[in-house]
């Protein structure tokens, strides 16, 4: 659809947001990531079935996760649309980038200068 | 099996607040199963030690290993080389309380710290749910009950119950807990075999379980 | 006669028997006995003193029976499996022997979640069944449970209980024999409000020869006011309320609602004196104690009798 979204979003590509796992996204933030998100399919509309529920409890856990070591747990974060959705998913790209710019650079980066984010 | 569950993160923390190197070892064994303390469960604890470390400008060094078992001692003895050329701080287990025991007795010198909550001998329900069935008497005798252990899912290990506080099968302690001689009772019923239930059951001998010291078994035809 | 109580020889001469009951305050001063006590003398045959009700830690029951004795009131030692092994239990039942108590309930005990101190081991090392073939035992054979023979012999009149309404219903029956056969002499049971499940419980024991063996005392417990009702209704495990008596308490003003709860509990007693098999009463009015002499005298249970000294030995 060639519209614009935030170049600080780095797409990482999986068959299905099941196959996400609590490493992946908890690695991201290790790395210095200042946010993660994962984009599932609508809910019901999930080609293995539950694929995107799962993702959706383990984002849940390592949201508690995070805040139980002191991270913002709002820096990872589920989103749920279809692929046909183009305009929808520029729209998350820019507003999971504005939560994260107001909330800062991660308090684990070791530059602690805006930067990448992956989605 | 042995199911048990990782510790608050706040105290795993504490734990190893002074500590710059440490080696986080899992289990194959049962935490494996009950998702506590497997190679899985190694790697999520280790990322989320080192995100607290950061945040705080502060580094951790963490080797991970993950064992067959941590309750033989010649799967202990794999940690000897790592455990020799690295100058640990501390080594932590995720296995069940065992583990970390038997790493201490085999290394005296080392710091050793339980990551996990050891907490009953149970099954699972469904996937991601485990309960309680089995209190290591040391002498079972669930065959008079219908094979449901009044020992361990009554909460008050009645050998006659049910007591006047089982009201709708649940117990009076938490209705979502199922009143285990409700359960016993219905079991009876359907195997026929009420009648078992009309006499007095005597006293249990406590003697075979922890109250009487902590217990051994020894198997001379297996001793090498 | 087994042991020779007030209670036993009221019983042993036909009367319809009434026991109070007594909770022990939560500290060391024995005057909050006295002070209740009064109310209960000469009203009934004997008193119950409740074991940690609860798992809520009070003075213990033994010296408060032992303090009653003392006000000339004959007590009931309520004993629970919920704190002691059998080691202390066999030496506590001593010890109240030789303190001239009579009278032993003996009961399972309210899961210690429930109390005050959660964070307690419990012990349940015999349950309420085996408690009473313990007692029985050293009364009978002159024993310990591991056949020690006793220096001095105790003699209990037992009591126990039992809640029929409890589940599983088809049950309790059956489990009313059981406590017969290991040694029950008495029973007093939960308290009653329907009406309706305790008469096909009483009958249904009836029937089964049961009330000859032991004699059961209906637990009877005055609703103070509509909002006592409520919340034994919501919150109080293994008790049955119908609505009919919030109904009934809710139609009175708030001011008249305990006169109206003593009137239910005389209706009570005239219904369940008509019962066969029923040997007695236990009223338990806990801290409303000073109210007890209106329902038993409403109830035409006054005067308490009083045995001869040549009744039984």
């Amino acid at each position: 659809m060639r519209l614009n979204y935030p170049s600080n979003v780095k797409i990482i590509n999986v068959p299905c947001t099941g196959r996400v796992d609590i490493l992946h996204l908890l690695k991201a933030i290790e790395d210095g990531a200042d946010g993660v998100y994962v984009a599932g399919c609508l809910e019901g509309d999930c080609h293995y079935l539950t694929g995107n529920l799962k993702a959706k409890k383990r984002v849940a856990y390592v949201k508690k996760l995070l805040g139980e070591v002191g991270l913002e747990p709002e820096r990872v974060e589920m989103h749920n649309l279809s692929a046909a959705q183009g305009t929808r998913f520029a729209e998350i790209a820019r507003e999971f980038t504005t939560r994260i710019r107001d909330l800062g650079p991660s308090p684990v980066r070791t530059d602690k200068k805006p930067g990448h984010m992956a989605a | 099996m042995v199911v048990a569950e990782r510790k608050p993160m706040e105290e795993i923390l504490t734990m190893v607040a002074d500590f710059k190197k440490i080696l986080l070892t899992g289990c194959k064994g049962c935490v494996t199963v009950c998702n506590a303390g497997g190679q899985k469960e190694v790697g999520i604890l280790a990322s989320a030690l080192k995100i607290a470390r950061k945040k705080e400008d502060r580094e951790i060094e963490i080797d991970e290993i993950t064992l067959e078992r941590q309750c033989d001692p010649e799967y202990i003895d794999q940690l000897e080389k790592p455990i020799a050329t690295n100058h640990y701080d501390a080594v932590l287990s995720m296995a069940c309380s065992v583990g970390p025991q038997y790493i201490a007795k085999r290394f005296e010198d080392v710091l050793v710290f339980p990551v996990l909550n050891t907490t009953f001998i149970g099954g699972s329900l469904e996937h991601g749910v485990w309960a309680e069935f089995c209190q290591a008497c040391g002498s079972c005798v669930i065959h008079n009950f219908g094979s449901i252990c009044p020992i361990t899912r009554c909460a008050k290990s009645l050998m006659n119950g049910p007591c006047g506080g089982s009201s709708r099968g649940k117990c009076e302690i938490n209705p979502e807990t199922d009143c285990a001689w409700h359960l016993i009772y219905d079991r009876m019923k359907r195997l026929g075999r009420l009648d078992k239930l009309s006499t007095v059951v005597m006293y249990k001998d406590w003697t075979t379980n922890r109250d009487g010291g902590p217990r051994k078994i020894v198997r001379e035809d297996l001793k090498l | 006669m087994k042991a020779g109580s007030n209670l036993e020889k009221v019983l042993a001469a036909g009367h319809l028997a009434v026991t109070g009951e007594l909770g022990p305050p939560r500290g060391a001063d024995a005057e909050v006995i006295r002070h209740k006590a009064k109310y209960l003398k000469g009203l009934v045959d004997s008193v119950n003193v409740t074991d940690n009700q609860t798992s809520v830690v009070r003075m213990c029951s033994m010296a408060v029976c032992r303090l009653l004795l003392d006000m000339g009131i004959e007590p009931n030692l309520q004993m629970v499996c919920r704190d002691r092994n059998r080691i202390a239990i066999q030496s506590d039942l001593l010890g109240a022997s030789a303190l001239g108590i009579k009278n032993v309930l003996c009961l399972s005990g309210d899961h210690q979640k429930f109390g005050d101190h959660p964070h307690a081991k419990n012990v349940f090392d015999i349950d309420s069944m085996q408690l009473i073939a313990t007692v029985k035992k050293m009364r009978d054979e002159g024993k310990l449970i591991n056949d020690q023979a006793l220096e001095g012999v105790p003699k209990f009149f037992i009591g126990s209980a039992e809640n029929p309404f409890a589940d599983p219903f088809e049950f309790r029956v059956t489990r009313l024999g059981k406590k017969i056969a290991a040694g029950s002499d008495f029973l007093q049971t939960q308290c009653i409000y329907n009406m309706q499940k305790f008469r096909t419980w009483m009958q249904q024991s009836y029937d089964a020869g049961l009330t000859e063996k032991c004699s059961i005392l209906a637990g009877i417990t005055p609703l103070k006011s509509i909002g006592m009702a409520r919340y034994m209704q919501k919150f109080v495990p293994g008790l049955d309320v119908p609505d009919s008596y919030i109904n009934r308490l809710k139609g009175v003003d708030k001011k008249l609602q305990g006169a109206e709860g003593i009137k239910i509990a005389i209706e009570q007693i005239q219904e369940i004196k008509e019962m066969k098999g029923i040997a007695g009463f236990h009223v338990m009015a806990i801290e409303w104690e000073e109210h007890v002499e209106k329902i038993v005298s409403g109830a035409g249970l006054l005067p308490r009798p009083v045995p001869s000294a040549e009744q039984g030995s």
